[in-house]
């Protein structure tokens, strides 16, 4: 009998051992996935997915496995705000990703403060998120600000005039009206109207009537696809023939291709990730691997300019806990400024920005100019 | 001036929309005395039904449009019958209740469904808009005008001039004389939210086509429908119709005059001054007051 006691024991010890050594490090990811953002939410959920299932395949994080655990913040920052709450204080998570929009990000910003923890900011592109003095905030997408910055020598060269703004009455669209007017002014470029949409309005032939009627040979768009795609559609009903950019990142080429048809032709667009062309690309076979992986689990192609910051963004937040060595809040903190690898749109490793002692981190990723040319994305050129 | 004429284009053709989503809902207040907080969620039926017909079976898009109607006249039916019938009688904060919770299950259900993420219908017309002067106009919101317009005639018609529209006018002045005359009450309920809850369908079916479709766009188009009811008075067809151009225009020349951030804002702005100078709304007549 003492024989059969050990070897129960063994097991029994084997389980708990292996159940201790299987026990996930959670990561509280923040998105909206219903609401006017729902689309692109959903593809940087879906993105993240991709990163923790490669990471756990490799043997996780820690030899702990990584697990995701996905709020909705409904695309209303309220929401937002009590989603970080209940991943904090409920899911015990000690580092989080989210909260796609810059007004969600905002709100959720005050949470990271209260409890000390982490967030890795994937999509938002306000200047505000990493001024305002958040240690906790470590941002891999391009403020406004460096897009403008990088958008700077294409403006010489389309030899723009005078500039409309037409953008999301919030903390995006706003900051990106007065970061790309402020670097459009400085180079002798007029700016004109500054016009305003609200996030879930479907109609905007009001302003774009207006628009029409300025002096200004371009129009500036900062919002999402599923906006823009409803902008270009009106913009052909009341036969605008202006050139278009957009910023923001948040276009989704392909599915204004596919939703807006022959409406988006000669539409130019600032985007952050070039997966029609993986070769030329930072890391080109880490963007095979993502595109491929995006394919075989069956997500439409339009995605991957969305999805890629999920993946970017899980998989830098792995990196943290692995030089943090522990999954707690402070040690991650501490970890995510000594990140250095290469995403899918440039190097991630963070420089402090905003007030001293108190800096947030930001990454500068690679920004690219493309057209959408005979139903194709192409990289125009000047 | 082309821009004026362009904002007012414009609104003439949001106008015919509005119209038909104020009507359906002023109906049903009217001859029920129900307030329909499903009438959002009906307009995004009509919009899921267009897009599953056009885009899923590849229905045509001028059969669809009746198929979508057809939809929200049957859920109608089907909600008035399942929902409202065993409340018949009691007061209008239980039936509201009742309207407010099935308006949240149904949207949720859509969001079940069909996912968050936006579905564009596909359209017959071509891209290139009509071109009249300096202003233009797209061939698919000509025929959201048109079909609204149609559907605001019908409407009228079937009130004012079939038997039908007699008992339902019979039941709104006063139910049970009504009823006491032979007019079975119980079934001109269920044909008025069926009606009401069609108009909201084909509001969407229409504009679903003219922007996206999500399980939220009723949300908004539910909002702007009680403002137009506010506006025209609680229970009048006519001053539906007429409310729903009005609040376009205020929109259309709120958003390019003073500020497209406040947009959805003018029209509740002018909601405001109803209630505050003409309370009964704008159309009212004495004997429909109460």
């Amino acid at each position: 009998m003492p024989g059969r006691f050990t070897l129960s024991t063994a097991i029994l010890l084997a389980l708990t051992a292996s159940a201790v050594a299987a026990d996930p490090i959670r990561i509280g990811v923040n998105e909206p996935l219903t609401g006017a953002f729902a689309a692109s939410g959903t593809y940087v959920v879906n993105g993240a997915k991709i990163a923790a299932d490669e990471i756990n395949a490799k043997g996780g994080v820690l030899g702990r496995p990584i697990e995701l655990v996905i709020e909705d913040n409904k695309s209303n920052p309220t929401e937002a705000a009590a989603v970080a709450e209940k991943l904090i204080t409920s899911d015990k998570t000690p580092v989080m990703m989210g909260a796609w929009g810059s007004s969600l990000t905002l709100a959720v910003m005050p949470k990271l403060m209260d409890y000390e923890t982490p967030m890795l900011v994937e999509t938002s592109s306000s200047g505000k998120i990493t001024t305002s003095g958040n240690p906790y905030v470590f941002r891999i997408s391009p403020p406004s600000s460096l897009e403008a910055e990088t958008f700077a020598p294409i403006a010489d060269k389309l030899a723009l005039k005078k500039v409309d703004f037409l953008v999301l009455n919030n903390d995006f669209g706003r900051g990106a009206a007065a970061d790309f007017g402020k670097m459009l002014k400085g180079k002798g470029v007029e700016v004109g109207l500054v016009e305003t949409m609200d996030q879930g309005a479907q109609d905007m032939t009001a302003q774009l009537s207006k628009l029409k009627s300025s002096d200004s040979d371009t129009i500036m768009i900062t919002s999402s696809v599923d906006q823009l795609v409803l902008l270009f559609k009106q913009m052909a009903a009341l036969g605008m023939k202006k050139r278009v950019i957009t910023t923001g990142g948040s276009q989704n080429p392909d599915q204004i291709i596919a939703q807006a048809g022959s409406a988006a032709e000669g539409t130019m667009h600032l985007t952050t990730f070039l997966p029609w062309m993986p070769g030329k690309t930072p890391s080109p076979e880490a963007t095979d691997y993502f595109i491929a992986q995006w394919k075989k689990r069956g997500f439409q192609f339009a995605g991957v300019t969305e999805s890629f910051r999920g993946y970017d963004g899980i998989r830098t937040i792995a990196h943290a806990i692995e030089k943090a060595g522990s999954a707690e809040p402070a040690a991650i903190t501490k970890a995510f400024w000594s990140v250095d690898f290469t995403g899918l749109n440039g190097p991630i490793r963070f420089a402090k920005t905003g007030p001293a002692g108190k800096e947030s981190g930001q990454s500068k990723p690679d920004v690219y100019l493309i057209e959408i040319k005979d139903g194709a994305v192409v990289v125009p050129t000047l | 001036m082309s821009e004026l004429i362009q904002h007012l284009v414009n609104a003439l053709i949001l106008g015919g929309t509005y119209a038909l989503l104020g009507i359906g809902l002023t109906l049903i207040f009217g001859i029920m005395n129900v307030v329909n907080f499903t009438h959002g969620v009906l307009y995004t039926v009509g919009a899921y039904v267009m897009y599953l017909a056009v885009a899923a079976l590849g229905l045509n898009f001028f059969l669809a449009f009746p198929v979508a109607i057809l939809g929200g006249l049957l859920l109608g039916a089907v909600i008035e019958t399942v929902l409202l019938r065993p409340f018949r009688g009691s007061d209008i904060d239980t039936t509201m209740l009742v309207m407010i919770g099935a308006g949240i299950a149904m949207q949720s259900a859509l969001l079940w469904i069909f996912g968050g993420v936006a579905k564009a219908i596909p359209s017959p017309f071509p891209e290139t808009p009509l071109q009249i002067g300096p202003v233009s106009v797209s061939w698919l919101r000509l025929f959201v005008l048109g079909a609204a317009l149609v559907l605001i005639g019908g409407t009228y018609a079937l009130i004012n001039r079939t038997r039908l529209g007699l008992a339902m006018r019979a039941a709104f002045q006063d139910a049970d004389t009504a009823a006491l005359m032979g007019v079975n009450t119980r079934w001109i309920d269920t044909a008025t939210f069926a009606m009401g809850s069609s108009l909201a369908a084909a509001a969407g079916a229409l504009l679903g086509p003219v922007y996206v479709v999500t399980p939220q766009m009723g949300g908004l188009a539910e909002l702007k429908a009680f403002a137009i009811v506010i506006l025209g008075g609680l229970g009048n067809v006519t001053g539906a119709a007429i409310g729903g151009f009005i609040l376009a225009i205020a929109e259309e020349l709120g958003a390019g005059y003073v500020s497209s951030g406040y947009r959805d804002a003018m029209g509740f702005l002018i909601i405001i001054a109803v209630l505050v100078y003409r309370p009964t709304g704008l159309f009212a007549k004495a004997e429909r007051i109460g």
